[in-house]
């Protein structure tokens, strides 16, 4: 049953991952999924706020929070950053003392009655339409570190061995490849301080993927494409080989399946071009 | 009026430290009744003894109060002392200046003074409307239930059966032998542990006085200490075992194969089996879950045709097999009760990223001890269970389901340091090739002979010690890469290995904690049973004539368990060799003149010690069996009309307590 959702998008989606976002929008008119923009979202606070500043990092969110709650819709996430950090502070605010703090310091009445949910977990419910299937695409779904864990807080799959986005891959009659490295670590944002060891750990990933015998790593999170995609030249560099692997948003593979217009999926906004690969496999 | 002592202990520092004892001394001396005060730095040494003896002779004392430790420390000592002075030892009280005050107050000394005087003030009007109080000596049954066939049960059960008394030893499963008889070798001497196990086994077979009952389970105690009333479930286990020869024709004919919980789901069984060649007692026994006539009859019951299978019954030459056996429920009586129920081992599926239980090639080292025995699976060969190929290079992971609090388990599990070491040695001894690593977070080798045993693996046969966790396990090919860390170098470390040990860790039985309500006995938050002192009295619980041994209260090794079961074993026939026992007398009692005969406190009686009297008008009332009442005081908060009591601890004696903090 499609719903309504009050949409919290996240800044990457207007800038580094507009593809993601733009699928996202697509995929989600086509099946029926109303998305709200929540009014004057600001910042989930990642990764600088929850370093800093203990109170700030749960203020933020439950500022987001509390709009989405006076909207009366569960809020609907994308970037596995966003949603870590709006899940954290639901769970903190679900102590009384942490919750009238918070009041005081949006200046409002935040019940903390919002839900927060992936739009993995959203489709994971829906029945896809699916009009041209992927045509058995060989996928490694790659979850990174953040969006299952802890489990205490997102109540979101396996730690380890999370399935939702293998399930959803298989309904678009995708092959979705079981490994090692479904929530290993890309690096993240250590791309600003330490590139040379984002640079090894994203390897150790594009690399148990090519070993896996994958033809593209699909992704939900912004910083995790960025690293492995953006990344891939600069680790051919560091470790002469390059992995030459499409990181691929599972919404754009969503819509593909769905029978969207390719060219609306941005493929070519990608410094790996996934288009000679799903040309290839007939997919597009 | 009352002639009362107080005596008051500084226990060192313990007490004396928080608790200005002179301002409590000054503050006693005041106090109604009071005729003596005396202060002591240990009041339960010798000295200290004698001083309260002597007081109650020179200055006629016929109430004493101690403020000292708590109750469950001391109250014995001090009462033998008060008696040894010719007063009745029931006119004592204690006033537990120690866990109630000194040690939970030790910020605010002035006030913990304070706290300390009312303390002693409530002691002393408590006792100076105490009684003399006469224990009654009951005669005890000199026989006792040793439950679990595990080393520790086997060692119990033989000590009391050879002082001479009779025992009955209750098993779970269909064999004795318990853990130990899954192991290949033991550490540090690398016995056989079979070799040195199934002697054992078969003294416990055939020992005059001990009778085994196998596939059975404690369900109900009635009594106490020297007579226990115990209510002993056995499962059919539809097989005649007087008859039953354990010739194996009807293992080799069932048609069912299932795998077998000794061999940890390595090999199969038939339906109808035993479970290893040297059980005790080797009688088959028909796995009704799996048998093919139990699955016929229970499909003809839902009204579907299915082919019958009696093959055992048909081929059995003893015709021992009995379809038509039922669960029947034993009651027998017993002086005392011995708890030996064991351990399992952890289930390592808990750990996602070791994989969960989804890679073949990762097993536990209860699985490796199996692939190692000579009579497991592979008859000793040592392979991969995937592809039954011999591994390589093999690592081990320490701590799997101990120390580990995100896990629930955050006690050291003691043994997996030693048998990681034993296992790694073992596999260089079947094969040369064999690279062993152990990822470890200490290697805890405390231990006669257990150090060196640890060095050896190291040095003599190139077992790599890595100092560090190992945060993932990915199945590559036919590869386990184990992403791990030594932080010794500060590095992370991969390695390519092709099967995985976990060294899971030591958790009690599942029974355990049903177990410990049925008895009475209390258990920790892991579910081990706990002993009455973890020092003094560790093989005790609080529970008079229960006893504990082995695993079931706590990790511990063979030699260990060994002599825990020996050491309760020796508890039991020092409670045996008496003839009667005396027992406590601080019990309910009712008023019978002002009972109205509701009943309410035999409804909440948890010994079911209260039972209905007529009296000779007629009238019905309550009355309580002392022997069985264990003074809990239930009734008494429960009866409507105040006419149930507690000797020891009368509303009487509580009022005075309480009224006595308002003057």
């Amino acid at each position: 049953m499609p719903g309504a959702y009050a949409y919290y998008p996240g800044c990457t989606q207007e800038s580094s991952a507009k593809e993601y976002g733009e699928s996202t929008k697509l995929v989600c008119e086509e099946l029926g999924i109303e998305l709200h923009e929540i009014d004057g979202w600001t910042c989930c606070g990642a990764s600088s706020a929850h370093t800093t500043n203990h109170l700030l990092s749960v203020a933020l969110p439950a500022r987001d929070l509390q709009v989405a709650e006076e909207m009366g819709m569960p809020v609907a996430v994308i970037c596995a950053m966003c949603y870590s950090r709006l899940k954290y502070a639901s769970h903190e605010l679900n102590d009384p003392k942490t919750l009238a703090l918070v009041n005081e310091v949006i200046e409002k009445d935040f019940q903390n009655t919002t839900q927060v949910l992936h739009l993995l977990e959203i489709l994971d419910k829906e029945r896809i339409p699916v009009r041209k299937p992927l045509k058995r695409l060989k996928v490694v779904c790659y979850y990174g570190c953040i969006l299952a864990r802890p489990k205490k807080v997102t109540h979101f799959d396996d730690e380890e061995n999370p399935q939702i986005m293998d399930r959803l891959l298989g309904k678009l009659d995708a092959v979705s490849i079981d490994w090692g490295f479904k929530t290993e670590c890309c690096g993240a944002s250590l791309t600003l301080s330490r590139r040379d060891l984002v640079r090894d750990l994203s390897h150790r990933v594009l690399e148990a993927a090519r070993r896996a015998g994958a033809d593209c790593i699909v992704v939900a999170c912004p910083m995790c494409h960025s690293n492995l995609d953006m990344q891939q030249a600069g680790i051919a560099e560091q470790h002469g080989s390059k992995a030459d692997i499409p990181i691929i948003y599972f919404t754009q593979l969503v819509g593909l399946s769905l029978g969207l217009n390719p060219g609306r999926m941005m493929f070519d906004r990608h410094f790996v071009d996934p288009q000679p690969l799903l040309r290839e496999k007939g997919v597009i | 009026m009352a002639r009362i002592g107080v005596f008051l202990c500084y226990c060192g520092t313990n007490i004396g430290g928080v608790v200005n004892i002179p301002r409590v001394a000054e503050a006693a001396k005041a106090m109604p009744e009071v005729v003596f005060v005396q202060d002591n730095k240990y009041t339960c040494s010798e000295p200290g003894q004698l001083e309260i003896r002597n007081a109650i002779v020179d200055k006629s004392l016929d109430r004493v109060v101690i403020g000292c430790c708590s109750p469950r420390m001391h109250e014995k000592t001090y009462r033998k002392a008060v008696e040894s002075a010719g007063l009745n030892p029931y006119l004592l009280e204690i006033a537990n200046l120690r866990e109630h005050c000194s040690w939970v107050h030790g910020n605010d000394k002035d006030r913990a003074t304070s706290k300390a005087i009312e303390l002693v003030k409530m002691a002393v009007a408590k006792v100076s409307r105490h009684e003399s109080l006469f224990p009654k000596e009951v005669p005890v049954t000199k026989r006792a239930l040793v439950i679990g066939g595990g080393v520790a049960g086997i060692q119990a059960a033989l000590d009391i059966a050879n002082s001479g008394y009779e025992v009955v030893l209750v098993e779970k499963q269909p064999t004795i032998g318990g853990r130990m008889s899954q192991l290949d070798k033991t550490f540090p001497t690398l016995d056989c542990s079979a070799c040195i196990l199934t002697p054992k086994m078969v003294d416990v077979a055939q020992h005059p006085n001990i009778r085994l009952i196998t596939c059975a389970e404690v369900k109900k105690i009635k009594g106490f200490v020297g007579n226990f009333e115990i209510d002993i479930l056995r499962r059919a286990k539809k097989v005649d075992e007087t008859i039953c020869t354990g010739c194996g024709v009807c293992m080799t004919k069932c048609l069912v194969r299932t795998p077998s919980e000794f061999d940890l789901g390595m090999r199969n069984r038939s339906a109808i089996y035993v479970p290893f060649p040297q059980a005790i007692p080797l009688k088959a026994i028909i796995d009704t879950d799996h048998c093919g006539h139990f699955q016929y009859l229970r499909e003809r019951q839902e009204g579907r045709d299915v082919p019958d299978c009696n093959i055992c019954q048909q081929t059995c030459p003893a015709e021992a097999i009995r379809y038509d056996q039922e669960d029947e429920i034993i009651t027998e009586r017993f002086g005392a009760i011995l708890v030996a129920t064991g351990f399992k081992t952890f289930d390592h599926s808990a750990y996602g990223e070791f994989g969960g239980g989804r890679y073949p090639d990762v097993i536990s080292s209860l699985q490796l001890e199996r692939l190692m025995s000579a009579s497991g699976p592979t008859s000793g060969e040592i392979v991969r269970p995937s592809d039954k190929t011999h591994p390589k290079t093999v690592v081990f992971i320490s701590c799997v389901g101990s120390r580990d609090d995100n896990k629930g388990r955050s006690y050291c599990s003691k043994i997996c340091c030693m048998y990681m070491a034993k296992q790694s040695i073992m596999l260089k001894e079947h094969d040369p090739d064999v690279q062993s690593y152990i990822f470890y977070i200490d290697i805890r080798a405390g231990g006669k002979d257990f150090d060196e045993f640890a060095q050896r693996a190291q040095d003599e046969y190139g077992v790599l010690y890595l100092r560090g966790r190992v945060s993932k396990i990915a199945q590559e090919g036919k590869k386990l890469i184990v992403y791990g860390e030594d932080s010794l170098m500060g590095h992370p470390v991969q390695i390519p290995a092709d099967m995985v040990v976990l060294a899971t860790g030591v958790e009690p039985n599942d029974g355990a904690p049903a177990l410990a309500q049925i008895l009475n006995v209390s258990y920790d938050t892991h579910n081990f049973f706990v002993e009455a002192h973890p020092k003094l009295r560790p093989v005790e619980t609080q529970t008079d004539g229960i006893f504990l041994a082995g695993c079931a209260v706590g990790p511990r090794d063979i030699p260990e368990s060994v002599a825990h079961g020996s050491a309760a074993a020796v508890k039991v026939t020092a409670l045996f060799s008496r003839d009667t026992l005396a027992t406590d007398p601080m019990v309910s009692t009712i008023d019978q003149m002002r009972c109205v005969g509701c009943l309410a406190c035999a409804e909440v009686c948890p010994f079911n010690a209260i039972e209905p009297q007529v009296l000779r008008d007629g009238r019905v009332v309550a009355s309580v069996n002392e022997s069985l009442c264990k003074g809990c005081g239930l009734c008494v908060a429960t009866c409507r009309s105040g006419c149930a009591n507690l000797k020891g601890f009368t509303l009487q004696q509580l009022l005075a307590e309480v009224n006595s903090l308002w003057r």
